[in-house]
């Protein structure tokens, strides 16, 4: 009975009318190229990005009448002034010093608190508070920053900096760096959290099959096996810092100097584009120009750093099977 | 329902596109064996490594083969080129002869789509689709339009009865066919892989992640589907080679050691190692 | 040997006080988001009205809403994700299905990585000279145009600072984040059920239409929300593409002015005066809204239409 029944399938599998071979051939072809092109465009994105950042900064460099601009006084001076004063100064180290001084401060406040939480969340909490806690997380991961940047104006310099200390102005370098700590928090978490959790379960058996507390597996087994993630997780973080926008524009201030004093005011780089954008700066002047100097620098920096992190994951990921 | 099958009827389930004259051929002497698959100095390599070497063999249509041999000899790299599965292997490749019914398997022109819809092929793990069980079973007649649109739920149907899977999934062919047995499901892939009408099934271990009555009756599908199927399929037990096979080949670090009628190969084997292999002396 | 160990009570203690310092940390997480969240509904919660949702910019604090920027993150949005959700998937799909192994293959998958580092400001900087100036070509001439003003789909090319040079801009800040979301989908679907597929006669493509992509779907569209709520927030390369003037109309075809929520909250946030501040507030509250809404999306779909691939 079977054998006929299996037999009448094949029958009628014969009645339909397969596509040509040809036909499929041909289709599959163009939805490859098709896909290919439009993998293609990631890399036409990178090139036309270096290529538009490279062409204005060599505006920038070459343009006529301005014979103290070069190459090295733009990498090592340390006054920037483009607006200010009769002879404006073309020294970008002030706003890579704020850009670092913002980004230490997010750094110092968000890498080990995100790195804590990560580790509470993926070692120590119940399922139910993981699940909220992941999901507040989420939300606070999609806040937009210029929510963080009136949230450092409004509150973080008033109610928690102000009173302690009167040093701290309406901007300072401090309230800037909190918020984009604030801001950076949850992608150190959460990538952290990521990373620790892929370290199999074995691993921590075996540690408490040893006698270990919970404080000898987090700290000794776990962390350690994953630290490759958690370094990778550090340096899309401090990356997300320094490109940071909205925040540094509203909180940080505008004046570009060489300080490491949290409580004075920082032009970061980010923060000088914007200047210039939102200004009326005539798009063939100096100053215009000079903005695509600093995207470039900072373009190269930030690049710098996620080749790093990639090549962190890459080298030092450890293989479990 | 039950029609008796008549000696004189043919076995039609070879509705492949050979020419007209073979497959009448087939079809009129149904009971001499004769050649589905031959290979003749078939070698295959990962990168460089060498995993078989120079096989010849040849297997029987309508009849069961069983492929045995230590894990990591080479038989499921074997069973893949039949199907050509290889192909999604970065770095598999093959030397030497190997046909299904004279049409060489090993031409790098050769339209594997096709030669999959005539090779079926059950994993060791069951794997239907996240889809309904219909949906299941109506993937690959719809992939290749093989219906006229009114036959597919007796399609369904038919392939169903003939993996002997319908009794128990006829009240619920819309729900998940996830949500059923691992005997079941892998009797569902079965049943996806006839839907296509197929002339040959490979099976890889189709038994080894199952329990011992899904594998039972598995067991007992295979021996229904020999009448209509070549079917090769990879074990790892010697009961199961014996009980559901017709002829056996004995693989060891990629050669072929012997091969021949199952009864025999297990009673009385002529070759030392096999005969090591199938008392359970190694491996 | 005894002498070395270190006695229980020790390490115990050792672990209470890491489980402390876990717990503060965690606490003060999500202590700044209560702040942020309490400091602003009090400071924005009383200017929220429907005046407010319905009317324009104003130089009066009394009188001004977020029409315009809120029906222009509608469009921009809109457009963005028309454009980056399917090539981001179509991406994806080439990386993950098609592209065998091979150097050109991880080059671009490292290039993909390295986009998702680019802070967005400099995608403003691509997008003015490629989509608002289209690299100096035709500047300064009439620009070509293609249509109807009257129609919504008129087009001009430059771009100008238009709601479709919008969409673009913020389609390319979130491109990379969303091909990565899908890639990550696809790789989670089990290989097994490739293999079944391909055995049974399909073409890649197929395997993809059929098996992979419905069954990546939920956690694909999850991304794509996800990646949406990035969009939604992003101010910066829209304020380098020029998309801050003050509008007072909501756009009627591709090629109108706009301005988008963010840019109006960081418009009112910059102003010395605490009434706009007042206004700054209730956007966000606006702004968030939508927010946790997306979120919320995303949460059901996880949870609902996310199906177990495997038994
Ligand atoms: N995808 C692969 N890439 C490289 N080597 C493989 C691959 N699959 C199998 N091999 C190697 O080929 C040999 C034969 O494997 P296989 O055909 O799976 O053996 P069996 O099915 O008999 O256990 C083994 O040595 C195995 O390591
Ligand atoms: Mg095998």
């Amino acid at each position: 009975m079977t054998s006929f029944a299996a037999r009448s399938a094949g029958e009628i599998a014969q009645r339909g009318r397969p596509h040509s071979p040809l036909r499929r051939r041909w289709s599959e072809k163009t939805i490859r190229a098709i896909l290919f092109l439009l993998t293609l465009l990631t890399v036409v994105t990178t090139v036309a990005i270096i290529t538009v950042l490279a062409t204005e900064t060599y505006g920038f460099f070459t343009l006529a009448g301005h014979p103290e601009i070069s190459l090295w006084g733009f990498f090592t001076g340390e006054e920037w002034s483009p607006l200010l004063g009769a002879e404006p100064m073309f020294g970008v180290l002030p706003l890579v010093c704020g850009t670092l001084l913002v980004t230490a401060i997010a750094g110092v406040f968000a890498l080990p608190i995100g790195l804590l939480t990560a580790v509470y969340l993926s070692e120590y909490a119940a399922p139910r508070t993981r699940t909220i806690l992941k999901a507040a997380l989420e939300i606070l991961a999609g806040v937009p920053t210029v929510v963080y940047g009136f949230f450092a104006l409004t509150f973080i310099t008033p109610y928690l900096l102000q009173p302690l200390s009167s040093g701290f102005g309406a901007y300072n370098a401090m309230s800037a760096g909190i918020a984009v700590g604030i801001m950076i928090l949850p992608i150190v978490c959460s990538l952290s959290e990521d990373a620790l959790r892929a370290v199999p379960q074995s691993l921590r058996d075996g540690a408490y099959a040893l006698g270990s507390t919970k404080f000898d597996v987090s700290a000794k087994v776990v962390v350690p096996a994953g630290l490759s993630g958690v370094i990778a997780a550090f340096l899309l973080a401090l990356t997300r810092a320094i490109g940071e926008t909205m925040i540094v524009a509203l909180a940080a201030g505008g004046l570009a100097q060489m300080t490491a004093n949290p409580a004075a005011q920082v032009q970061t780089m980010t923060a000088y584009m914007v200047q210039i954008f939102l200004g009326d700066a005539p798009a063939a002047g100096i100053e215009y120009k000079s903005s695509y100097a600093v995207a470039f620098t900072l373009f190269l920096i930030t690049f710098a750093l996620t080749w790093t992190g990639a090549i962190v994951l890459k080298r030092y990921r450890e293989e479990y099977e | 329902m039950t029609q008796p099958t008549t000696p004189e009827q043919p076995l039609g389930a070879s509705r492949v596109e050979l020419p007209r004259g073979e497959s009448e051929t087939a079809a009129r002497a149904p009971s001499s064996p004769q050649t589905a698959i031959s290979m003749r100095g078939l070698s295959s390599w990962y990168g460089s490594n060498q995993v078989l070497h120079a096989l010849d063999l040849e297997i029987a249509a309508k009849q069961v083969c069983a492929f045995i041999g230590p894990s990591g000899c080479g038989k499921s790299t074997l069973l893949r080129w039949i199907n050509r599965m290889n192909d999604t292997i970065p770095g598999a490749r093959a030397a030497g002869m190997l046909s299904l019914h004279g049409l060489d398997l090993l031409d790098p022109t050769l339209d594997v789509v096709d030669l999959r819809r005539r090779v079926g092929m059950v994993f060791q793990k069951p794997n239907p689709f996240p889809k309904s069980i219909f949906d299941n079973v109506a993937f690959g007649p719809r992939l290749h339009r093989i219906y006229s649109p009114t036959d597919l739920e007796e399609l369904v149907e038919q392939s169903l009865r003939a993996s002997a899977l319908w009794g128990e999934v006829k009240d619920r062919l819309d729900s998940s066919a996830l949500g059923l047995s691992g005997g079941q499901q892998q009797r569902l892939c079965i049943a996806r892989a006839i839907a296509v009408g197929p002339e040959v099934l490979l099976m890889d271990e189709p038994c080894s992640a199952l329990d011992p009555r899904s594998t039972a009756s598995i067991e007992e599908l295979i021996r229904e589907l020999r009448a209509t199927y070549t079917i090769v399929i990879v074990t790892h037990n010697m009961q199961q080679a014996s009980r559901v096979s017709d002829a056996t080949a004995f693989f060891y670090e990629g050669k072929l050691i012997e091969t021949g009628a199952t009864d025999l190969l297990f009673t009385n084997p002529t070759n030392r190692q096999t005969e090591d292999y199938v008392t359970g002396r190694f491996g | 040997m005894s002498g070395s160990v270190i006695p229980t009570a020790r390490r115990l203690l050792a672990s209470r006080l890491f489980l402390t310092l876990c717990l503060a940390a965690t606490t003060i997480a999500i202590l700044l988001l209560g702040a942020l969240l309490v400091s602003i509904a009090i400071e924005g919660l009383g200017s929220l009205s429907w005046r407010f949702l319905d009317s324009f910019a104003s130089r009066k604090a009394a009188q001004a809403g977020i029409k315009a920027p809120l029906l222009g993150s509608v469009w921009v949005c809109a457009i963005c994700a028309l454009i980056a959700v399917p090539m981001g998937i179509g991406t994806a799909i080439y990386l993950e299905e098609f592209a065998k192994r091979s150097r050109i293959k991880r080059l671009i998958q490292l290039n993909v990585s390295n986009l998702s580092g680019v802070p967005s400001i400099v995608y403003g900087i691509l997008a003015l000279a490629a989509f608002v100036r289209f690299f100096g070509m035709g500047s300064g001439d009439e620009p070509w145009t293609l249509g109807n003003p009257e129609s919504f789909w008129y087009l001009q090319c430059p771009l100008g600072p238009s709601v479709l040079a919008g969409g673009f801009t913020l389609a390319l800040v979130i491109l990379p984040i969303m091909i990565i979301a899908s890639q990550e989908a696809l790789r989670a679907v089990p290989q097994s059920l490739r293999q079944g597929a391909l055995a049974l006669g399909s073409t890649r493509w197929q395997v993809v239409r059929l098996v992979t992509l419905p069954a990546a779907m939920p956690t694909i569209m999850t991304g794509a929300i996800l990646a949406m709520s990035r969009a939604i927030g992003e101010a910066a390369p829209l304020l380098v593409i020029g998309g801050f003037l003050l509008v007072f109309q909501t756009p009627t075809n591709l090629m109108s002015d706009f301005t988008v929520l963010p840019l109006q909250i960081f418009n009112w946030a910059g102003r010395p005066q605490e009434d706009f501040h007042k206004l700054a507030a209730a956007a966000i509250i606006v702004q968030l809204v939508v927010l946790v809404a997306f979120n919320s999306i995303a949460i059901v779909i996880r949870q609902k239409l996310q199906r177990p691939l495997q038994s």
